[in-house]
């Protein structure tokens, strides 16, 4: 029913932050000292603070010991340097039963990470490949309904693939959860390939076509090595997509032992037993949101390209 | 004649067996797009038209197929628990999609105004997107903890009766979450504001500057306007970001105090692995999906029904 080269256009955005953000337009201030100018820099920064603000009360309240929190305030800076709520936070807080920290989540998500992210990444650049240069009969309409199927909230998918996956004698396991980012990650990851690929001249396709390569030749010795920028990017939405997962991981993993890292982080912060250890707390959180903040600022423009291609994801 | 027909007949009917072929003709690509084929037919159409199905049976502990016709609807609108939960939707989504959407837009005017330390100013107001609902919904319940966060402050400089605790507050509840939530996600709204500024000539700026017009007007009565297609695709991914609100509301609140911040999504998850209540979840989660078409279809028939009339 609708021509996803249409729905497509929908992220016009993804090019065009990439392609605009290469230099400042607009009109240009007048003298450096203006009134404006002090009033465009003051809100400016008065609006960082508030950006910033959760990262350094994260960063103070993890390295203060539990008196001097109840002495002071959250933004207090610590008279007292402790990296005693870190070790504990990784290696011995408890969730229900077990005792071994925030650790056991990390270790599950990079063992949930690893092959979600190349299954996800291998099977959507296969498909965007074959739906810009090997189109066949139905190849648009499967391509529109998995568009279509992105923005469908995953609440009205989540039972019917508990039971596809207890048929599959996965449910509860890791590969299960697996299977089900690798499904969750093909519209966008498809769409991002798609577009990429069909910019790609098809005298190149057709000169390989001549010189008798064929569907994985094709793939493997021409598209895919002239790909680059854009499998990073679907790296980048992949990894931190899939995480900072949490309902996934909350409804395919069926025992505690098995969670990722933000499933376990809720069951730690939020656990109602015990005294609530607000240093501890700030330190497990900030560990779990180490990894897309590092890849954030370590791949820059990149990011700010693969999120504006991956917000239709939600 | 008869033998001529026929054997054109015949002919014809050789070339026709031909066309099954073009199923194997270019076979690869085809066996490469199975596990495509498979999301879209049998994940997103059959578990979708599945759950639609089963929101009309009375399934309770376990999915069965007795039909009940309204039966689960009818028990979904006498629940305090999903109207409380639309209501606070409503709340959050309208509240959150003005101010996203303002702030968003504001944030990017600024930064398109040819200003010093751009890159770093687009980076710190981008960076909380990169991190989870979980993450964000612990940070900013400890930052409105009542005794130590902001509350806290207050009273401590003097003024004793300084009230400021949304989350344990069933009133403001949901302007907390709020709170937390336009810190994660108007970054990526500014992100594609300033992509649409940066998109519109410089010519037009010229031009106003030349006929005299204020800063502010060009913006409201010339900018705006253009960037229409930029705000449809703002509310589009803000509204669709909405309609999923549940991992923010797991952290933060838990859905409390007593059920002040429920949200449609989390009631689903409550009544299909929590409740035993199957039958409830999948009528909740038909009525998600409504509200997706019911924001979906307008926007695709402009977008469609403007390509067709252009």
């Amino acid at each position: 029913m609708a021509d996803p080269g249409i729905l497509g256009s929908t992220l016009p955005a993804a090019d065009a932050v990439r392609e605009r953000l290469s230099g400042p337009h607009g009109p240009r201030p007048k003298r450096a000292l203006s009134g404006t100018n002090i009033m465009l820099y003051g809100t400016l920064l008065i609006v960082a603070m508030y950006y910033l603000l959760p990262l350094y009360v994260m960063l103070v309240t993890s390295v203060k010991g539990m008196p001097e929190i109840r002495l002071g305030n959250v933004f207090s800076p610590p008279m007292e340097i402790t990296f005693q709520p870190w070790v504990k936070a990784w290696a011995e807080a408890c969730t229900g039963i077990n005792c071994d920290g925030l650790s056991r989540g990390f270790w599950n998500s990079v063992r949930i990470l690893i092959p979600s992210v190349i299954l996800s990444i291998a099977i959507a650049s296969v498909n965007g490949y074959a739906l810009s240069m090997w189109k066949f009969r139905g190849s648009e309409l499967f391509f529109t309904i998995l568009i279509l199927g992105a923005f469908i909230p995953y609440q009205v998918m989540l039972y019917p693939i508990v039971i596809m996956l207890r048929e599959a004698g996965l449910y509860g396991s890791l590969t299960g959860l697996v299977l089900v980012h690798v499904v969750f990650g093909m519209p966008i990851n498809t769409l991002l390939f798609r577009n990429y690929f069909a910019a790609i001249p098809s005298e190149l396709f057709k000169a390989a076509r001549v010189d008798g390569a064929g569907f994985w030749g094709i793939y493997f010795r021409i598209v895919m090595p002239m790909s680059l920028p854009i499998f990073v990017v679907a790296l980048i939405i992949q990894v931190t997509g899939i995480w900072n997962d949490f309902l996934f991981g909350v409804t395919y993993i069926s025992s505690p032992e098995r969670y990722p890292m933000t499933v376990q982080l809720n069951n730690i912060v939020n656990s109602v037993q015990g005294v609530k250890e607000y240093n501890v707390n700030m330190a497990a959180t900030l560990l779990t949101g180490l990894v897309p903040l590092v890849i954030y600022f370590a791949s820059g423009r990149l990011f700010v390209r693969g999120i504006a291609a991956g917000a239709v994801k939600g | 004649m008869a033998l001529v027909q026929n054997g054109a007949r015949a002919e014809s009917a050789a070339t026709r067996a031909k066309p099954p072929i073009r199923l194997f003709r270019n076979l690869m690509p085809k066996i490469a797009s199975i596990p495509m084929i498979f999301t879209a037919l049998v994940v997103f159409v059959g578990g979708t038209i599945w759950t639609i199905v089963y929101s009309f049976t009375s399934s309770g502990l376990l999915p069965r197929l007795d039909w009940a016709g309204l039966q689960q609807y009818e028990r979904l609108w006498e629940t305090r628990r999903w109207i409380v939960s639309i209501q606070n939707l409503a709340i959050y989504g309208i509240c959150s999609l003005v101010l996203t959407l303002l702030l968003g837009f504001v944030l990017a005017a600024l930064l398109d105004r040819k200003i010093r330390f751009e890159d770093a100013f687009r980076t710190i107001f981008l960076y909380p997107f990169a991190l989870s609902f979980i993450v964000t919904g612990l940070i900013w319940q400890w930052i409105l903890n009542p005794e130590f966060g902001i509350q806290g402050i207050v009273r401590g400089l003097g003024w004793e009766s300084f009230n400021f605790d949304p989350l344990y507050n069933a009133d403001i509840v949901m302007y907390g979450l709020l709170i937390a939530g336009l810190w994660q996600g108007t970054g990526l709204i500014m992100c594609i504001m300033l992509a649409g500024l940066r998109g519109i000539d410089e010519d037009i700026w010229k031009a106003t500057r030349i006929d005299g017009i204020p800063t502010w007007k060009t913006y409201v009565f010339v900018i705006i306007p253009m960037m229409r297609p930029v705000f449809v695709t703002s509310v589009v991914l803000i509204a669709s970001g909405i309609v999923k609100l549940y991992d923010l509301v797991v952290a933060m609140t838990a859905g409390g105090p007593g059920i002040a911040s429920e949200v449609p999504a989390k009631y689903v998850m409550n009544n299909m692995f929590g409740g035993q209540n199957m039958g409830q979840g999948f009528a909740a989660s038909t009525m998600m999906l409504l509200s997706v078409v019911i924001i979906l279809v307008p926007w695709a028939y402009l977008e469609f029904g403007g390509r067709k009339r252009g």
